[in-house]
């Protein structure tokens, strides 16, 4: 039999804004494979025009209210670089701090919110925690009743081991097997309840996973957000990065307590690694071109060259030419293509193009989850959205320590408004982006230009939608799979959809 | 309140966002230290955000974002019918919010900067109670999770939510932060409605009155000190219309 299958998704859930996926097979033949963008455009361009440079960078923070603190950093640095300000070396670290800070709380917050309920086959991380809740619940309950089973036990001569008789009796004098047997009559009780209570055949995975997944990913993701919250004064749409440096310096007691939680989150990474371990990440390659910044001798974040992994390298204000955006009619994001029909950004592309600089123990992860450059799988984004969280916590203690021997006396410069064109490139945790202005000679923007990691993404992952579509469509799947897989193939770009269509 | 015999409501909310950055949803789910305890008090029918369950049985909305296509007018008529309780989240959702620059331009040229040639469809930026009746309006660019998580104690528990009457001032001055005006900057400090905890002029920044007027706010005084400090009428409009929550006061 031929064939023949529909997907057709309005409104892809856990994304950041509105787009749609359709893919038609009939007669085992792709007939139609599509990712439309269909967000309210906001204009941010046209708002742009005649702020004053104080202005631009909170503005353009409400660009996107995940990584806020990406977009203000790109634009206070283009404004920076358009008046020709250097900023201090203190300002550079403490700048880089929240960057790290607003990396790992947004990874995180893709990894366990929004990619994983996959994996496990749920709708939400919400229903992971509902069933984690029951059975923890459960799970107290039962102790109990081992408490009480042990003490009427305990209570009977025969149960305890002859050689303590006669001494206070704690729950150790007790026969080995006897306090086995009653754990396991226990853990069966679980176990038979699992369908009914969690509707899953075990309740193993909530009981050996410990600490548990849930509470594992807010305590990272808080950690992220502390970073932000400290540095930059807010996690969402930050208040003391300006033009100049930073206003406020950050408490070195808070910083350095932050520094001891970060080391003692390591387990925390490790457990994690191993949970995505046991996830079937889809096998699928299509071929990419892949742009990120190109480190020098650091895993790059803040300005620099950009460079492609088909051997294009540009300097940072020549980004027009590392884009080229067109538009699309089916779109309200505009698209981008370098030496082929499309291209790649995000936490893959710097893997692929920057692997040597990241931290010793990130790519300790690298090597465990199997990813070495360049990886053409989009689907191993996740993948590498937990390499680099590894990477920057490493990075962030390593920050903090040299920030902590700082007096935190110069961290800001005066300012000069002048006229002149500026461009500002920063990696946000989905891929690099692009703000450029041009100021008139009091500090007023005449122009402005944005250009959307998620932008630059569109066109690839509708080009990959197709490529998904003819390399699974023999595969015997039924609609319901294909459009599991097709929404997984969009949720690893981790999407920032309303950012796309600023 | 198990143990006093008295039944716990669990809200139902739904979370819907239009033309906005989705950071309020976010806040939803910031603050980790209480999370789960948020999340186990309240039932959360839809978040297309972070979830794909989803569910039209709820009776309290949660609305992001302003209107700015006629799609979103039908989308945002419909769910007004469906709640029992409509709740604009965020000041782009309360008063338009930074959406609202766009209406200083037309249409076409907002298009033009834009897309040059090729316009999309889109329109002067909307309040949401500029369309359909809004019960309880939660200011903020972004939402202050402190102050979702206070209201949401008050549903659970029946009780009315009284926001702040004072002005931010009064929380910088609880908190010992330097008055903005003493750095030479200007600042909505005294005439936006407290209730953020100040986080602003904390961080080094006045403050952009994100949260809307206080009660009875004194805007005569405010515009001679910020005259007598320096600053020309347009940069107090300036600021005064950043978010689209003073509109008509200059």
């Amino acid at each position: 039999m031929k064939v023949q299958l529909n997907v057709d998704v309005h409104h892809l859930t856990r994304v950041e804004g509105h787009g749609n996926i359709k893919v038609r097979i009939e007669d085992g033949e792709v007939k139609e494979a599509r990712w439309d963008v269909v967000e309210t455009p906001r204009y941010f361009e046209a708002m742009l025009k005649g702020k004053h440079y104080t202005e631009a960078g909170i503005l353009t923070a409400r660009i996107c209210g995940i990584c806020s603190i990406g977009h203000c950093l790109a634009s206070i640095r283009a404004s920076e670089n358009a008046m020709g300000v250097t900023i201090p070396e203190t300002a550079r670290k403490l700048r880089m701090l929240a960057k790290h800070g607003e990396t790992l709380q947004s990874h995180v917050l893709h990894l366990f919110f929004l990619a994983a309920p996959d994996f496990f086959n749920l709708p939400s991380a919400i229903h992971l925690l509902e069933k984690e809740v029951k059975v923890y619940d459960l799970s107290r309950r039962l102790t109990n009743l081992a408490d009480y089973l042990y003490d009427e036990a305990l209570a009977q001569d025969r149960f305890i081991k002859p050689s303590t008789r006669g001494y206070r009796r704690e729950k150790s004098m007790l026969a080995p097997e006897l306090r086995e047997e009653i754990e396991d009559a226990l853990f069966g009780i679980a176990e038979n309840s699992a369908p009914e209570l969690i509707g899953l055949p075990t309740v193993k995975p909530f009981l050996d996973k410990k600490p548990e997944i849930v509470n594992m990913a807010l305590r990272l993701k808080s950690l992220g957000n502390r970073i932000c919250d400290l540095v930059a004064g807010r996690t969402t749409h930050p208040v003391s990065l300006q033009v100049g440096g930073v206003a406020m310096a950050p408490d070195k007691k808070a910083l350095a307590n932050l520094r001891d939680e970060l080391k003692r989150s390591v387990g925390d990474l490790k457990v994690t690694a191993e949970l995505f371990k046991t996830f079937n990440i889809p096998d699928f390659i299509r071929q990419t071109e892949f742009v990120s910044l190109k480190g020098v001798d650091e895993y790059p974040f803040i300005g620099g060259d950009l460079i492609s992994t088909d051997g294009v390298v540009k300097r940072e204000d020549e980004y027009l030419e590392m884009t080229n955006e067109y538009l699309d009619a089916n779109n309200t994001s505009k698209w981008c293509k370098l030496s082929r029909e499309s291209m790649a950004v995000g936490a893959l592309a710097r893997f692929n193009n920057n692997y040597p600089l990241l931290h010793p123990e990130a790519k300790k992860v690298a090597e465990f989850l199997g990813l070495a450059p360049v990886s053409h799988n989009p689907f191993m984004n996740n993948v590498a959205q937990l390499i680099e969280t590894v990477h920057v916590v490493f990075e962030s203690i390593r920050y903090i320590e040299t920030l902590l021997e700082d007096d935190f006396k110069n961290i800001m410069v005066p300012v000069v408004p002048k006229a002149g064109r500026g461009v500002g490139a920063v990696e946000v945790p989905r891929g690099i982006l692009y703000h450029d202005y041009l100021y008139d000679k009091k500090g007023f923007i005449l122009s402005a230009n944005c250009i959307i990691p998620t932008t630059q993404n569109n066109a690839n992952i509708h080009f990959d939608m197709k490529e998904l579509a003819r390399q699974f469509a023999p595969k015997r799947l039924t609609d319901k799979q294909l459009e599991l897989l097709c929404s997984m193939l969009v949720r690893s770009y981790d999407p920032c959809i309303s950012c796309s269509v600023h | 309140m198990k143990y006093l015999g008295i039944k716990q409501q669990k809200p139902r909310i739904a979370v819907f966002d239009f033309t906005s950055c989705e950071g309020c949803e976010l806040q939803l789910a910031n603050k980790e230290d209480s999370l789960v305890d948020f999340l186990m008090a309240i039932e959360i029918l839809a978040f297309r955000e972070v979830s794909s369950a989803s569910s039209d049985d709820y009776d309290i909305a949660l609305i992001e974002g302003s209107i700015t296509r006629s799609d979103e007018i039908g989308r945002i008529k419909k769910i007004r019918e469906r709640a029992k309780v409509l709740v604009a989240l965020g000041s782009c959702a309360c008063f338009g919010g930074v959406n609202k620059q766009k209406n200083k331009m037309t249409m076409e040229q907002a298009n033009k900067i834009v897309y040059g040639d090729s316009p999309r469809e889109t329109m002067p930026a909307h309040a949401i109670k500029e369309i359909v009746s809004v019960d309880l309006a939660i200011p903020g660019c972004p939402v202050n999770k402190d102050e979702v998580e206070r209201i949401v104690r008050h549903l659970v528990w029946g009780v009315p939510f009284k926001f702040q009457v004072y002005p931010v001032c009064v929380e910088c001055k609880q908190r010992g932060t330097i008055c903005r005006f003493e750095m030479g900057e200007i600042c909505l400090g005294p005439i936006t409605r407290a209730g953020c905890n100040a986080p602003c002029p904390a961080g080094g920044l006045g403050c952009w009155g994100c949260r809307g007027p206080a009660e009875d706010p004194n805007y005569k005084e405010f515009f001679q000190i910020a005259s007598e400090k320096g600053f020309s009428d347009q940069q107090v409009a300036d600021r005064l219309n950043f978010y689209g929550a003073f509109e008509g006061v200059k």
